[in-house]
């Protein structure tokens, strides 16, 4: 839960209509997996909870689905649907929730 | 914590959108995911139906949405789900193990009505409820499921209403009473069922429920058959994988009939008969899957306005392009292409709806580029399953949602691991939806 002065002061200075539009959009897009993955990413089921992980992880995994890396019975067919840009802000919603 | 940066906590909300946007892992975003928050109310939203669309829209809208009025209308006192029902109908599952109440919804702020909505009135944006009773809405989010289009199959109506041949294709009493008639059937009696041309709510359903009724068979009645009667030219999902389920699992126990479309339910009680166009086919029990199109209410209202069967939406908002105001969710919308009539689907555009609605409350541009996915799991046997996937992009040109090529596709082999995976994911999107 620490923040850089410097960053913190470099997010004040964005527009915040244009922060809340990427807050909306990273949440919208971190509820697509809800269904497989729990509300906010934190499963209640066999499949793994999203909610905690760190977001270069997150990032790496998807990248592993997308090359065939990492076998999966669905994932490696949902992550090439979804852009490099729409991973790190799914990376970042997820790392941001409270890990369960 | 208030989600209304212009009215509360505006620095963390800020810091809060900032760090998520840059895929940092700092101040977190749950705050804005807790329950009901404090200040002015900034909008009133009607949902009516609650189901995977409506349920998930008001939970949304809550979890999302901070300070809004939401008020879910539902005819049950209980949602039950199509997703797993199967599974009852060959024994695997009990009723109260799909069934689950809607208390969750009312902890996080939602007033949940059992009620049934007969009329709306777009122009004075409110509903009127069968008991006579309205209520004014700000935004309306319609979830209706389908109906029946009955009118073209002689004799369904009253075999429907005599309760002798059921459709099973709402999940509920329908489903108990089916199981209650597989039960009574006696060993060496005839089970069929009857498809509809596509496209229909669950387009695997029909195939995951041949399985299912022959998985009860093959162990507790092996000397009955399941005949399944389809009207489409071929499985119409998961093809390969159901055909070789039904070779694999259920050879001598299940008959696959192509191109075989319901003309006419006649017979008698005890033994209804299915009359197809070429052949006539007497069963013990007979379960007829009706064509479809979306619910009452949104014909009633003038909303079915593709094929005069399905409800055209903005595909940005979930706005009915009837109209504008009305939010359509779940198998009565006119389909993008490619993406299924299916409770997951409706669960994606529930959220694309309320995050809509929530911008549109506060004045806000609404999302540019909403994502959906789907993903249905199927059981061929009580252990093993298939599923089938797809990411769905919103294409700008067309002004629709596409799948993404490359991305999407179905089970290499039915298999025990995604057997579990699909009680996992039942568990979690009826939490999803409902709490």
């Amino acid at each position: 839960m620490k923040i850089k002065p410097c960053m913190a002061l470099l997010l004040l200075l964005l527009p915040a209509a244009v922060l809340a539009q990427n807050v909306a959009a990273a949440r919208s897009l971190a509820a697509t997996c809800a269904n497989c993955h729990g509300t906010n990413g934190a499963s209640r089921g066999e499949v793994p909870s999203l909610a905690g992980a760190a977001a270069d992880a997150t990032i790496a995994k998807m990248a592993a689905f997308k090359s065939g890396a990492l076998p999966a019975t669905v994932m490696h067919q949902i992550a090439k649907g979804y852009t490099e840009d729409q991973i790190k802000l799914l990376a970042g919603f997820f790392a941001s929730q409270p890990a369960k | 914590m208030n989600n209304n940066h212009k009215h509360a906590f505006p620095r963390r909300h800020v810091l809060g959108a900032g760090l998520a946007f840059g895929g940092l892992a700092a101040l977190g975003l749950a705050g804005c995911a807790s329950g009901p928050a404090a200040g002015p109310s900034i909008g009133r939203v009607v949902v009516v139906g609650g189901g995977f669309g409506g349920a998930t829209a008001a939970r949304y809208l809550r979890l999302w949405g901070g300070n809004i009025d939401v008020t879910l209308v539902e005819r049950n006192s209980s949602f039950v789900s199509c997703p797993i029902s199967n599974l009852v109908l060959g024994g695997h599952q009990q009723m109260a193990d799909i069934t689950r109440g809607y208390d969750g919804l009312r902890a996080v702020g939602v007033k949940v009505m059992q009620g049934d909505v007969v009329a709306i009135d777009a122009a004075g944006k409110k509903v009127r409820l069968a008991n006579g009773s309205e209520l004014p809405y700000d935004r309306l989010v319609l979830s209706p499921g389908v109906d029946f289009m009955t009118e073209g199959i002689a004799g369904l109506d009253a075999a429907l209403a005599s309760g002798r041949v059921l459709h099973s294709w709402k999940a509920g009493p329908q489903t108990a009473a089916l199981r209650a008639q597989l039960e009574a059937l006696p060993n060496g009696g005839v089970f069929a069922m009857s498809i509809p041309k596509a496209p229909y709510r669950c387009p695997p359903g029909p195939y995951e429920r041949a399985c299912m009724v022959a998985s009860y068979f093959k162990v507790h009645k092996p000397r009955s058959k399941v005949l399944v009667l389809d009207a489409n030219p071929e499985i119409t999902s998961k093809k390969g994988l159901f055909e070789k389920a039904f070779k694999d699992h259920y050879s001598g126990i299940l008959e696959y009939r192509p191109n075989n479309e319901l003309k006419e339910v006649a017979g008698t009680a005890s033994q209804p008969v299915a009359k197809l166009e070429f052949d006539d086919v007497r069963a013990d029990v007979l379960n007829v899957i009706p064509p479809q199109r979306g619910g009452d209410i949104a014909r009633s209202a003038g909303l079915l306005n593709t094929n005069n069967r399905w409800v055209g939406v903005n595909w940005l908002t979930m706005e009915a392009t009837a109209a504008p105001g009305i939010h359509v969710l779940g198998d009565a919308t006119f389909s993008a292409p490619a993406m299924p009539k299916s409770g997951h689907m409706a669960n994606q555009h529930a959220k694309v709806a309320a995050a809509a609605i929530i911008q549109l409350l506060q004045g806000q541009p609404v999302e540019a580029a909403p994502v959906m996915a789907n993903t249905c799991y199927s059981f061929v046997t009580a252990t093993d399953v298939v599923h089938v996937a797809s990411v769905h992009q919103y294409d700008n040109i067309d002004k629709t949602l596409k799948t993404v090529p490359g991305s999407g596709g179905v089970s290499t082999v039915a298999n025990a691991l995604e057997g579990r995976y699909a009680m996992s994911w039942a568990a979690n999107i009826w939490h999803d939806m409902l709490n």
